[in-house]
């Protein structure tokens, strides 16, 4: 009888933690299709009357001429553009400590890790002045170049190479006169793929997500992120109630749009994610 | 470890000098692209600063060496060691109840049999790929009195409504949008540690009349030691690095929320409001070593209780 309740309550415990977890969401949904008035006059999990969904993303993107469009842009290519060469970097170098015994090794490693305690401000602050020094501030190269540098992906790397590059591979790709970077990209590259795919997901995430430094290196809107773009508008909304735009549902839309993709990516690729962090375990 | 194999004798004769000093390089060849980026956009900025950090620019003068007066200045600093006593406060109960929790539906996921298991890991986990500015945002503008629900809810039920973006609750929905965001996270980090653990343990001590209370507390929570030791030094160092969740809510809660709130909060300001960025570097590096020594502590003590 003991273990009977047991096994009933635990997913009555897990189901309320998947309900608190969609609560915002389906309010921001539903709040997608209130008008400004609405969203102040109505109840918050419900829908109202005037169904303004489609009105609500055409002032999205044609507030501020269009500006939110730019800021999508911008966020694709930061994201995609420093999370390609971040995988690379990474799976380069998770291989090269995983497969070579040379010296410096460890020290190695343990600086990348060591890495991972570094405070954002330690950091974005620094990198604000050298980048500003040489012009580069309002470019986006202010945001890719320091994004391409992945601890948490070389450390993974370093696993999926450990786990599923086998040594007696290399070890007869060598015997067949292949050099080492062939072997790499014939041999190592496709069996740490899956894995190299949640090492790119997660450095999707992380620029995609940041806040600090895009903050920080641009001043120009037209470089924004969704991210600066969106506290941005937030903060023109609630300054000085009187003369504030009523800019909530715009806010709210772009709040959609910016979560979307990555929604998408997490739940088509989640076979690669659960798999190669179970991994990551084990070791 | 991974050692290399020679290859039989004949063959090294027959492969020359130069393959065998390209296989000498190759390490660096597959280290060395990170190893730039690494060194150019983290050892650099930070040995700038910390060196910046011993330097004060003064209106006659200008940039002089002052040795530890910033850091002297940061510990007599009441606006930042508030700030830093109150993310450590608000971190203490915050990582506690987020990790119990992700802990708690770790082991749930894992007991569960039903394909429901699936889409609750993925629904748990998915506010970890939302941006903290959208997650600060939503939470924001459902605990406002004005477009949120809280009002409507108390009046249903006849209570004065609470209000969460007020300085009383301010900590507490601040830690709410951080658990929301990071209990999946923590979860599957704890999931995959569990699918390490043996079946045949399980089975052993049911076979010993255990209950599964009794599994749970000397199999499962000891094994989960590892994982749940990095989960809380990973929380540590992001719970003193608070900075988007209270920089977006500040705009909708101006009298709960100042400048000097967080420590990242408060050393963004000193560097770009007060233009002081001799200071501000001084101060994060205080916050960083705050997080190490905080982080290494907790390792210690749990390390040491159990040995």
């Amino acid at each position: 009888m003991h273990a009977l309740r047991k096994v009933k309550l635990m997913p009555i415990v897990v189901g309320l933690g998947f309900v608190y977890t969609l609560i915002p969401l389906v309010w921001l949904i539903i709040s997608s299709t209130k008008s400004n008035t609405d969203l102040f006059s109505t109840f918050g999990f419900w829908f109202s009357d005037d169904f303004q969904f489609f009105e609500n993303f055409k002032r999205l993107f044609s507030h501020q001429d269009g500006i939110y469009t730019k800021w999508i842009i911008n966020t694709v290519f930061y994201a995609f553009t420093s999370a390609t060469i971040a995988t690379i970097f990474a799976a380069l170098c998770g291989y090269g400590l995983a497969k070579y015994e040379f010296r410096g090794r460890e020290l190695m490693f343990a600086a990348i890790i060591g890495a991972v305690m570094v405070p954002t401000t330690a950091l974005v602050i620094p990198l604000f002045l050298i980048f500003s020094d040489r012009g580069l501030t309002n470019t986006p190269w202010a945001i890719i170049l320091p994004s391409i540098v992945s601890p948490f992906g070389v450390f993974l790397s370093r696993i999926f190479a450990e786990t599923a590059v086998p040594d007696e591979l290399i070890e007869a790709a060598r015997l067949d006169g292949a050099t080492e970077l062939k072997i790499f990209r014939t041999v190592a590259f496709p069996l740490m793929k899956p894995g190299l795919i949640t090492v790119f997901l997660f450095a999707l995430i992380a620029v995609w997500n940041n806040f600090f430094l895009p903050l920080v290196m641009f001043s120009d809107p037209e470089k924004y992120p969704v991210t600066v773009g969106l506290n941005n508008w937030n903060s023109q909304a609630t300054i000085a109630s009187g003369s504030a735009e009523p800019l909530f549902n715009i806010i709210i839309a772009g709040s959609i749009v910016a979560i979307v993709p990555l929604m998408i990516a997490f739940v088509v690729l989640q076979r690669f994610w659960v798999g190669s962090l179970t991994l990551g375990a084990i070791d | 470890m991974t050692t290399v194999i020679s290859a039989p004798r004949e063959r090294t004769r027959t492969t020359s000098l130069r393959s065998r000093v390209r296989r000498a390089l190759a390490p660096y060849i597959f280290v060395g692209p990170f190893l730039v980026a690494f060194a150019l956009f983290m050892v650099l900025p930070l040995i700038s600063a910390f060196n910046n950090s011993f330097y004060a620019d003064r209106l006659v003068g200008g940039r002089v060496f002052v040795g530890f007066d910033n850091y002297r200045r940061a510990f007599d600093d009441s606006l930042f060691w508030q700030s830093a006593w109150r993310v450590i406060r608000f971190g203490v109960v915050q990582v506690i109840v987020m990790l119990t929790l992700s802990t708690m539906f770790a082991i749930g996921i894992n007991r569960m049999t039903s394909w429901v298991r699936h889409v609750y890991r993925l629904g748990i986990f998915l506010p970890f790929a939302i941006p903290s500015v959208v997650a600060a945002l939503m939470w924001g503008y459902l605990y406002s009195k004005n477009i949120g629900p809280i009002p409507d809810l108390a009046d249903a039920i006849g209570t004065p409504a609470v209000e969460l973006l007020s300085p009383s609750w301010i900590l507490f929905s601040i830690g709410n949008i951080v658990t929301w965001s990071f209990v999946g996270y923590n979860m599957i980090i704890i999931y995959a540690a569990l699918q390490t653990i043996p079946p045949s343990l399980y089975e052993a001590a049911e076979l010993d009349g255990a209950t599964k209370f009794q599994q749970t507390r000397t199999i499962t929570l000891p094994l989960l030691r590892p994982a749940l030791l990095l989960t809380t030094v990973f929380s540590i160092i992001g719970t003193l690095q608070l900075f988007a969740e209270p920089e977006t809510l500040r705009r909708l809660a101006p009298q709960s929320i100042n400048s000097s709130f967080t420590p990242n909060l408060y050393a963004l300001n000193i560097a770009f409001v007060s233009n002081d960025l001799s200071y501000a570097a001084a101060v994060s590096f205080i916050i960083g070593f705050i997080a190490f020594v905080l982080s290494y502590a907790f390792m210690f003590v749990s390390t040491k209780r159990n040995t």
